[in-house]
């Protein structure tokens, strides 16, 4: 069945690929809370939230292994992400005009 | 479970495609269960901020720091446990997955300590000390309650899960040739940091 070249199976991520991404982590980790204690005003959260966001892009990406699937895998998440922003984007429609 | 057998496998190929698909689907079902409560945040951040400032500034930074770095670091020994496994280097994966077990009951015994420095200072949901304090700070203590419990009982079922392919692979049934129950395991422990990258900001550093 799945003789073809074990296609499905997963490609390898290099130790020195995952320890580079963790050492990431932990730099943006600190430059997170750095950032977090420099007054910005709402910035600020704006700042908190992106940091965050380029975090799990690196854990989806190499731990996860985003990075090496097929493209259902990517449109699938692509949807959920999508779904996700639509909820909280039409919440707010309703907070902040109402 | 055990099809791994060569006769069975013959007759059953595994599915790896779909076997990881399956958990991705739950992933994003799980993503969904905690957007709500970043729904929430959001919307009473917008309604109280100087509350959810007051909040923020009685957690504990070292706490919340101090876990990021122990979920960071579990999620690299399992990303590496599957790495080893696939080279074959069965006893290395069994030491990483014993290394993430070990890394998640640390986040455990932290919490358990947070926490309850935080309810013998009185503050927990519904606690007569909290119905004192103003609206906002009230609203933050129960999403932050709320939130990091959910996230907590998913660390616990993680380590469990964990513990689980740990047997596993000590029993030879998840090996070098079968090897998507480590996987999946393992993206279910990703998600578990992926929430808490969330968490940390949104809590701990708001000021």
């Amino acid at each position: 069945m799945r003789d073809e070249t074990d296609g499905d199976k997963g490609h390898i991520v290099p130790y020195a690929t995952l320890v580079i991404v963790w050492a990431a982590l932990l730099t943006l980790t600190i430059l997170t809370v750095a950032v977090s204690r420099i007054d910005l005003g709402m910035l600020n959260i704006w700042a908190a939230l992106g940091i965050a966001c380029s975090k799990s892009v690196l854990v989806i990406s190499f731990f996860m292994h985003m990075k090496y699937e097929n493209r259902l895998f990517k449109l699938f998440l692509m949807i959920a992400l999508i779904t996700l922003a639509t909820f909280i984007g039409f919440t707010f429609f309703d907070v902040m005009y109402r | 479970m055990n099809d791994s057998t060569p006769e069975n496998h013959a007759a059953h190929p595994k599915d790896y495609l779909g076997a990881k698909l399956g958990m991705w689907l739950f992933l994003f079902t799980e993503v969904l269960l905690f957007g709500g409560l970043f729904i929430l945040y959001a919307v009473y951040l917008q309604r109280y901020p100087e509350g959810f400032k007051l909040g923020g500034d009685q957690l504990n930074v070292w706490f919340g720091g101090g876990n990021t770095l122990v979920l960071l670091t579990s999620s690299l020994s399992v990303a590496m446990a599957i790495t080893a496994l696939q080279r074959g280097r069965v006893k290395q994966a069994a030491n990483l997955v014993g290394v993430t077990v070990i890394m998640a009951l640390w986040f455990l015994v932290n919490k358990f300590f947070e926490w309850s420095a935080k309810i013998q200072h009185g503050i927990y949901p519904s606690s007569e000390h909290l119905k004192e304090m103003p609206g906002g700070e009230q609203v933050f203590f129960n999403i932050y309650y709320l939130s990091t419990g959910l996230h907590g009982i998913h660390v616990l079922v993680g380590m469990f899960v964990m513990i689980w392919v740990l047997i596993l692979i000590k029993k030879g049934k998840v090996n070098p040739d079968d090897y998507v129950t480590l996987e999946n395991a393992g993206l279910y422990w990703h998600l578990v940091d992926l929430i808490w990258i969330f968490i940390f900001p949104l809590y701990y550093l708001i000021l």
